[in-house]
């Protein structure tokens, strides 16, 4: 054991090489591609030949079976250039490849981890309800056997992926008058009789990635699609959230550093008062609590995942990673913004798409209060 | 990249802790109140290795990281801010300029007695109108064969009422500005050294700052170090180091806030219920610990490029900022979750919250690295 900030030869490397295609293939589309709300589905096949996509499937099914760490370096390279598809890598990743990598009988995993892994499967997380968000144990989406198959009915809502998406990990009720311990989790395949997409929805940022509400309508999926055991959905669920909460604090790392970034380059550039605004110390001082807190967030989120590598229970860090970061990333977005002056409020400056894309990074796999919540039940004790 | 500590330096965070809550927290409240330094307490620091933690052992230090040093300076601050910043200041701001500077023989003369905690060191950079602006210096080094006479005065010098060896900085020529500034090793018992009184401060109390007047003291030629003109250099070296012991520092004295702060919002009840179980409550908990943690580990990160010769005086500035900014917010809270009582001298807060305030203002006000962070980035690190 010891105390070492370093990255191994072998993180170096791949994150060289993934800054370099966000640079080259990624970056120069993020503009048009939010402007047209477009999906884009070829380059996210390039994504997933590269491997980003199955980045934490083990190898024998065909994935990268990295470690938390070099996957959080990768959501942070992709979402610096552009945070939608930071958002589509993380989910398939995060939510979805993680939880059936780790939950799912070894035929289930045989059956679709393998395209996931390759990167021709998008994959979702479908727990949100329209009636059920941090509350997640009142949803009402249920889940019945039916022979050799469960019959799954209820509608899910904001589910990223949805569409473009191939397998999705659900959660309905197989047991309603059981409460949390009646959720049970499934692996729907988006050919399954009776799934259904409702129509993308127009959001304030994140618009090149694809979000969507999902309608179970008498879904017959195969009984062998249960993750776990019946009654273990919630404690799925959880798990799996506590863990995806590194590739979004990952994910505002990165949109962080974009605006630190742009403010710099701007605040080098912008004349006022016969110099660059950067000599200006009311400028200069925005430029360092941004990068402080970047480091701060960054620190975080490193650890978190450090101690998820050691398999040890890395829930309380990853709450903090994930609030402070996404947090701290919306500071720098809106401090980016404000350096841009009235240039900044233009959609023709990056700056004012990122602040729309950050916004929702403390919202999304858990509010920044219920990782308040989670923090202080570790502290408690309760 | 790994976070977990070495078993050495478990080892002396335990060590530390136990020390720190036997020796040092029975006494923590009297010496806020009186001011009194704990010269005491200093010795047996040393005799711990704590007056030099990364100093190698044969200059009579603990030949530790300074990672190690964090950890010890933070398990102090915890329990005592006062007792936290003498150890830093006789670590990062003498022993280390000593090290990186001193020759053979200053190492063996001056370096060892600091080292081991048999002395006392302090570091006499600020003066009247040179806070911030410390090239400004007034203090002189006249060159009268072979020693230097000092005439002048420091103020807010932490250890300055007890100090055996002060490391001073004066100007041999006020023209060349900081390329004339030069650092010397000044005994406290030379002739034309004196003192003044003991500073009553908001905080850290008993962290014996005072003036020092210099009026004709002659220091050995010998006892100069690096060469006329490298003082400027040795003093900002100095406090990049002394950076990481104050956000140690920093996060020591938050963290023995949450801990109180904890404790107590278990224990008090209003409206039937402990005060734990409000969101208001667990809230500002949880953003503690958040706060925390991350100054911690830009603490440890600043730290463990220092011990790897690595540049991070970036790394250095931004700990320091965070930590002492935090340690602010978190005292705040800490005395908040205690209602009226944490406004009382009964609770321990109510000097964590006065300590914290001076993390922000020495070895470099927030604004002052901010200017340094800034200068980073703007130049493209």
């Amino acid at each position: 054991m010891a105390v070492e900030f370093g990255l191994t030869e072998e993180q170096e490397l791949l994150r060289a090489e993934i800054r370099r295609f966000a640079e080259e293939r990624i970056l120069p589309g993020t503009a048009g591609r939010d402007r047209r709300h477009e999906f884009p589905a070829d380059l996210v096949a390039e994504m997933g030949e590269l491997g980003l996509l199955g980045m934490l499937i083990a190898e024998r099914h065909g994935g990268g079976g990295v470690e938390p760490l070099t996957y959080c370096l990768a959501v942070e390279e992709v979402s610096r250039a552009c945070p939608s598809l930071g958002v589509t890598m993380s989910v398939t990743n995060s939510v979805c490849g993680w939880p059936i990598d780790r939950f799912a009988s070894e035929e289930l995993k045989r059956r679709v981890l393998p395209g996931m892994a390759s990167g021709q499967v998008l994959g979702g997380f479908c727990v949100t309800e329209p009636g059920s968000g941090s509350d997640a144990a009142s949803m009402r989406a249920t889940a019945r056997r039916d022979g050799d198959s469960w019959v799954l009915e209820g509608e899910k809502a904001w589910i990223t992926n949805a569409g473009p998406g191939g397998v999705f990990v659900a959660f309905a009720k197989t047991d309603p008058a059981a409460g949390k311990r009646g959720i049970s989790a499934f692996v729907v395949t988006a050919d399954a009789p009776g799934f259904r997409v409702g129509a993308p929805e127009e959001k304030l940022g994140l618009r090149a990635s694809r979000t969507a509400n999902v309608y179970f309508d008498g879904c017959r999926i195969p009984a062998g699609n249960l993750l776990g055991e019946e009654g273990q959905g919630l404690k799925i669920a959880l798990a799996t959230l506590d863990h995806s909460r590194l590739g979004i604090a990952a994910q505002s790392v990165g949109i962080h550093r974009r605006a630190l970034e742009l403010a710099t380059a701007y605040a080098r550039e912008r004349v006022q008062f016969g110099v660059p605004i950067a000599e200006h110390q009311a400028i200069r001082f925005k430029l360092a609590t941004m990068a402080t807190e970047l480091e701060a967030a960054r620190a975080l989120t490193w650890y978190a995942a450090s101690v998820s590598e050691q398999r040890r229970d890395a829930g309380r860090f990853a709450a903090e990673a994930k609030a402070y970061a996404s947090e701290a990333a919306n500071r720098a977005c809106w401090e980016a913004l404000q350096i841009h002056g009235g240039n900044g409020f233009s959609e023709e400056y990056e700056v004012a798409r990122l602040y729309r894309d950050v916004r929702v990074t403390t919202i999304y796999e858990g509010t920044s209060e219920m990782q308040r919540l989670v923090i202080a039940r570790h502290l408690l004790g309760t | 990249m790994q976070i977990e500590l070495s078993e050495e330096q478990q080892l002396l965070r335990d060590t530390v802790r136990r020390f720190a809550a036997e020796v040092v927290a029975p006494r923590a409240r009297e010496i806020d109140a009186s001011g009194e330094f704990p010269l005491d307490f200093f010795h047996r620091a040393g005799e711990l290795g704590l007056a030099g933690v990364y100093v190698p052992e044969e200059y009579g230090g603990a030949g530790m990281d300074e990672v190690a040093y964090c950890v010890a300076i933070e398990e102090i601050s915890r329990v005592c801010a006062s007792s936290g910043v003498i150890l830093s200041v006789n670590n990062s701001l003498v022993c280390d300029p000593l090290l990186a500077y001193g020759n053979e023989e200053q190492k063996r003369e001056l370096l060892a007695p600091l080292a081991s905690g048999r002395k006392l060191g302090c570091f006499a950079l600020t003066e009247a109108e040179a806070g911030s602006d410390a090239a400004a210096l007034r203090t002189r080094a006249r060159r009268d064969g072979d020693r230097y006479i000092l005439d002048g005065g420091k103020v807010f010098i932490t250890n300055g009422t007890h100090a055996d060896l002060a490391l001073v900085f004066a100007t041999v020529d006020p023209e060349r500005k900081h390329r004339g500034i030069t650092a010397f090793v000044v005994p406290t018992d030379a002739p034309g050294f004196s003192r003044g009184h003991h500073e009553y401060k908001l905080g850290v109390q008993a962290s014996g700052t005072t003036q020092l007047f210099f009026e004709g003291t002659p220091v050995p030629a010998a006892w100069r170090l690096g060469e006329e003109g490298d003082g400027f250099k040795i003093a900002m070296a100095a406090l990049d180091g002394g950076r990481v012991g104050i956000a140690a520092q920093a996060v020591g004295i938050a963290q023995g806030a949450l801990e109180a702060a904890l404790a107590y919002a278990k224990e008090r009840h209003q409206f039937g219920r402990p005060i734990s179980e409000f969101q208001a409550i667990q809230f500002y908990l949880a953003d503690m610990a958040m706060e925390i943690d991350a100054a911690r580990l830009l603490a440890f990160k600043a730290a463990w490029a220092k011990s790897q010769r690595k540049r991070y005086s970036l790394e250095a500035a931004q700990a320091k900022l965070f930590a002492s900014e935090m340690a602010q917010r978190v005292t705040n809270k800490a005395l908040q979750i205690h209602g009226g009582y944490g406004y009382t001298r009964d609770y321990a807060v109510e000097r964590f919250f006065r300590d914290a305030r001076i993390t922000e203002i020495y070895e470099g006000t927030s604004e002052i690295q901010k200017l340094v962070i800034s200068d980073w980035i703007l130049r493209g690190a």
